[in-house]
């Protein structure tokens, strides 16, 4: 077996992954280590073939490919060491790694800090529970696009789309284009589940957007042959007499993501319930000393640029911590979101410099006023549970942040 | 075609059949209607478990195979490398009004011979199930029951059957028995006849129509229908032994207890339905799954999120209640193993012995090989007992042990292929054999990279590639095929 050390080794080659790896090596760390599961870096990036990203960070319209390209040919300029086609099988609180791969074996790595940066997983029609028969073509939208923006197979020719999340919308517009029917995409929420800019796909193809209704019964023997959807009451059941039953050879899921934190909890990495990912301070680092984290494996984000800011947060801290320039943080405040606010990232501050706080909120809500602690009001415009709200304590507001070890982030519903 | 043993139907019973015929010197061909082995309804959809033998009412042929089929699991999972735990079961009693069931239940299987029973209550009853419904006021415990995989057991059978020389034929369905001068001659398949002078008719859930095709209408099975769901394996731990609540009439109640494979399954509901083919899951019946286990495991109602998927399954009922193990004086040549509800996973090797000696009595020479090769070797699965060390050895020796394709269960390339080599050909056939996409994420990431292995091992289009045959096909089109050629057939 392979045994060497590395100053950061970083879990995942994805977006967050990638800005973390950069970050760190540009801040001195030499010895820094991608371990990628697929067999090319970008994540979920090189399947994204629509535009839209880049908007925040370099202020430019960029596809996915372009947009995640631009840090592979950072992580290769900088000659950070990859290891593509490699699962991560194990991770210690002392921050070693056991994995395998085709070429090396297995290998048990140990590093001055971990940076985690998984991603996330989505949601299969099992954890649903949708009634009904088990045929061929029930995917996830992430499958879905993954087959026909990198395989080069379309799933199916008659769609229905279950969840109004963004890859749902996209994915019914790619359908569309690809000459598949596109028969509807249905929400359970009474309001979308997706970002706006993304139900123009939906507006553009004519394709119906059904709100307030769920799945209750896949009917098809070897192959999907129908969907019966029904309107959802105030509590989002099912209501008797409101069926509806549309045909289709092919059922996408786009009801939601997991982060993937299998790793973390072997490390014993502490999560949080509500965002599914690893509380972490303000430097990214989680309950475990020198691991770090960052991106959709400590929350499901809106956008990817939002992913890069807080990867190259998290490899800028862990470069610094395996330097032994980040001691840990004197006062540790612990948030706790409140009323319509679900959760808050990160979960733990330390009051001393100002910072950005992203949660998200349950339901949507105009002149929407955030309280941090009992002292400090943000106001929003609007607030809407597809998009991560951004909360700033600058350094005026953190004056009136208090004395307490436990402060609140709610909203009144 | 010709042979000395027709089987009809490849799930438990029929392979364990075919497997115990295959230790003797005489031509066996079994033939299953689906696309492999196990892909019936009852062997690949039960509580996997195998029950002590106290349930079943003395007397009756159930009764007196079950507990035996038991003991005799112990070997054969062994010798064909199936992952099987004896665990013990618990019957909790959740008020002093059930207390006498348990009793009774006790008395059951001490006259149908299940060894250890025993009533535990208080201290003892919560350090065995730390879980357990705080009002459990006493468990019936049986040492002997524990849990395996009844399509792994399935699988298992049929390769280690055709190791020794049985032939297994897939989608190849019976569509009549030829019957002449009181004697069952031949049975017509949609792949030419098969002449046989002895057919085992163990066709599951269809048993009582293959039946009737050689004139014998004396029963009928029901399509009784048990819903499951499956927990992540984080729940491991949740319960550590097959847990009952106490029996009813129809049913021995909805369990909570772990998969061999460390998962946590909760099951079944019982209805009786009318379509054979009615595996659909309803939203009723996972409301009382889920109340059921509840009721046994309260934490449960707190981990919702913790489902990974839902299925059905049907019971082959018998309309007389037991076991129908049988020939007949007319026709000659042919013997019903029907009506194989539960406990027929546990008894299947049992029904083996018995069927194997009614052949002997209806006068087939069977004279034991010499060279019967008892052991099966499995595909080896490294990460399964997280076997580090091996994993390294391997993947030194064939690099395809180091390219894990599904990440939830670790199932490694050199497992896929090997599993193709045994002759899986479908999604469903790689899965059941290496449970590749039966993790968390229900095979998101892995199909589509199972689909690419199968195609180029098989030397199958991608097109073709299928969920479990028929016209089960993952990726019908490729890109552009639907631009160019028009948008609706």
């Amino acid at each position: 077996m392979i045994k060497r050390k590395s100053g950061i080794v970083v879990l995942g080659g994805g977006a967050a992954g990638l800005a973390a790896a950069t970050a760190a090596k540009e801040n001195g760390t030499d010895s820094v280590l991608i371990l990628e599961r697929n067999k090319d870096l970008g994540g979920i990036l090189p399947q994204c073939i629509h535009t839209g990203f880049g908007l925040h960070y370099f202020k430019e319209n960029l596809t996915g490919p372009e947009y995640i390209a631009r840090f592979i040919k950072k992580v290769y300029d900088l000659g950070i060491e990859c290891k593509l086609e490699t699962m991560v099988l194990d991770l210690t609180c002392r921050s070693e790694t056991v994995a395998v791969n085709q070429s090396d074996g297995l290998m048990r790595l140990q590093a001055g800090a971990i940076i985690l940066a998984m991603g996330c997983r989505e949601k299969s029609r099992g954890a649903l529970c949708i009634p009904g028969t088990r045929p061929a073509g029930i995917l996830t939208a992430g499958t879905a696009q993954r087959l026909m923006d990198i395989e080069g197979y379309v799933p199916g020719k008659r769609v229905l789309i279950l969840g109004s999340g963004d890859v749902g919308l996209i994915m019914a517009r790619r359908f569309a284009m690809e000459g598949a029917e596109v028969e509807g995409v249905v929400e359970v929420m009474a309001y979308p589940g997706g970002l706006d800019r993304n139900l123009q796909c939906l507006s553009d193809f004519g394709i119906p957007l059904y709100l307030g209704h769920s799945a209750t019964f896949i009917h098809g023997s070897e192959r999907v042959e129908a969907v019966t959807i029904s309107r959802v009451d105030d509590q989002g059941q099912p209501m008797a007499g409101k069926e509806e039953t549309i045909e289709c050879d092919t059922v996408i899921l786009s009801v939601g993501l997991i982060p993937e934190n299998e790793l973390s909890r072997k490390a014993g990495v502490k999560l949080d319930l509500k965002t599914g990912g690893p509380v972490v301070d303000e430097n990214m680092e989680t309950s475990v000393e020198n691991i770090f984290a960052c991106g959709n494996v400590v929350h499901v984000h809106d956008l990817v640029d939002h992913v890069t800011q807080e990867g190259e947060l998290s490899g800028r801290n862990a470069s610094k911590r395996v330097r032994g320039e980040l001691p840990p943080p004197k006062r540790r405040i612990s948030l706790r979101a409140e009323g319509n606010i679900r959760y808050v990232v990160p979960q733990i501050i330390s009051g001393e410099r100002p910072l950005t706080l992203y949660s998200r909120v349950k339901r949507p809500a105009f002149n929407a006023e955030i309280k941090v602690g009992q002292n400090i009001v943000v106001r929003k415009r609007v607030v809407k549970p597809a998009e991560l709200v951004d909360i700033d304590l600058t350094a005026r507001r953190l004056k009136e942040l208090g004395k307490e070890e436990d402060i609140s982030v709610g909203m009144d519903t | 075609m010709e042979t000395s043993v027709l089987i009809i139907g490849g799930g438990i019973t029929g392979t364990a059949i075919a497997r115990e015929l295959s230790k003797y010197d005489v031509k066996v061909v079994l033939i299953e209607k689906e696309a492999d082995v196990a892909f019936g309804g009852p062997t690949k959809a039960n509580t996997a478990i195998l029950h002590a033998g106290y349930d079943d009412k003395p007397g009756t042929l159930a009764a007196e195979l079950c507990p035996r089929g038991n003991s005799l699991w112990s070997k054969l999972a062994s010798n064909l490398s199936v992952p099987f735990k004896r665990i013990g079961s618990l019957v909790a009693a959740l008020e002093d009004e059930e207390v006498p069931v348990l009793k009774e239940l006790i008395e059951r299987g001490r006259r149908n011979g299940v060894q250890g029973l025993r009533i535990v209550k208080g201290e003892e009853l919560f350090e065995m199930e730390p879980n357990l419904n705080k009002q459990a006021v006493a468990g019936l415990y049986a040492p002997t029951a524990g849990v395996l995989s009844p399509y792994e057991a399935a699988i298992a059978l049929s390769e280690n059957a055709k190791q020794n020389g049985v032939s297994i034929l897939l989608e190849t369905r019976a569509t009549g028995v030829i019957l002449e001068d009181g004697e069952a001659k031949a049975v017509q398949t949609n792949n030419g006849t098969i002449y046989a002078q002895n057919i085992v008719n163990a066709a599951g859930l269809f048993a009582d129509e293959v039946s009737f095709m050689a004139g014998i209408s004396k029963f009928r099975i029901i399509p009784r229908k048990g819903e499951y769901v499956i927990y992540d394996k984080d729940l491991s731990g949740i319960v550590n032994h097959v847990l009952f609540p106490v029996p009813t009439l129809v049913s021995k109640g909805i369990t909570v207890t772990p998969t061999v494979d460390g998962n946590v399954i909760a099951g079944p509901n019982a209805h009786d339905m009318e379509d054979k083919n009615d595996l659909t899951t309803t939203s009723d019946g996972l409301e009382e799954v889920l109340n059921g286990a509840y009721r046994l495991i309260s934490v449960l109602e707190s981990r919702r999120d913790a489902i990974i998927t839902g299925f059905a399954g049907l019971r082959p009922q018998p309309t007389t209640e037991d076991f129908i193990i049988k020939p007949y004086r007319e026709p000659r040549g042919f013997i019903n193993v029907a009506g194989i509800k539960s406990p027929g996973l546990t008894s299947a090797p049992a029904i083996a012995e018995m069927v194997v000696d009614i052949l002997k009595r209806e006068g087939l020479a069977l004279r034991e090989k010499d060279d019967f090769d008892p052991f099966r070797k499995p595909i080896f699965h490294p990460m399964r007992d997280f076997h580090l060390i091996k994993m390294g050895e391997l993947t030194s020796q064939d690099p395809r042990y180091g390219h894990i394709v599904c990440r939830c269960e670790y199932v490694t390339e050199a497992e896929i292929v090997d599993a193709l080599r045994r002759g899986a050909t479908t999604l469903d056939g790689v899965k059941y054999r290496t449970r590749a996409g039966m993790g968390r994420c229900q095979g998101g990431f892995c199909t589509p990279h199972v689909v690419r292995i199968i195609s180029r091992e098989l030397g199958v289009p991608i097109e073709e590639v299928t969920k479990n045959g028929g016209e089960s096909r993952i990726l019908p089109h490729p890109a552009k095929q639907l631009l160019l050629g028009g948008r609706k057939e």
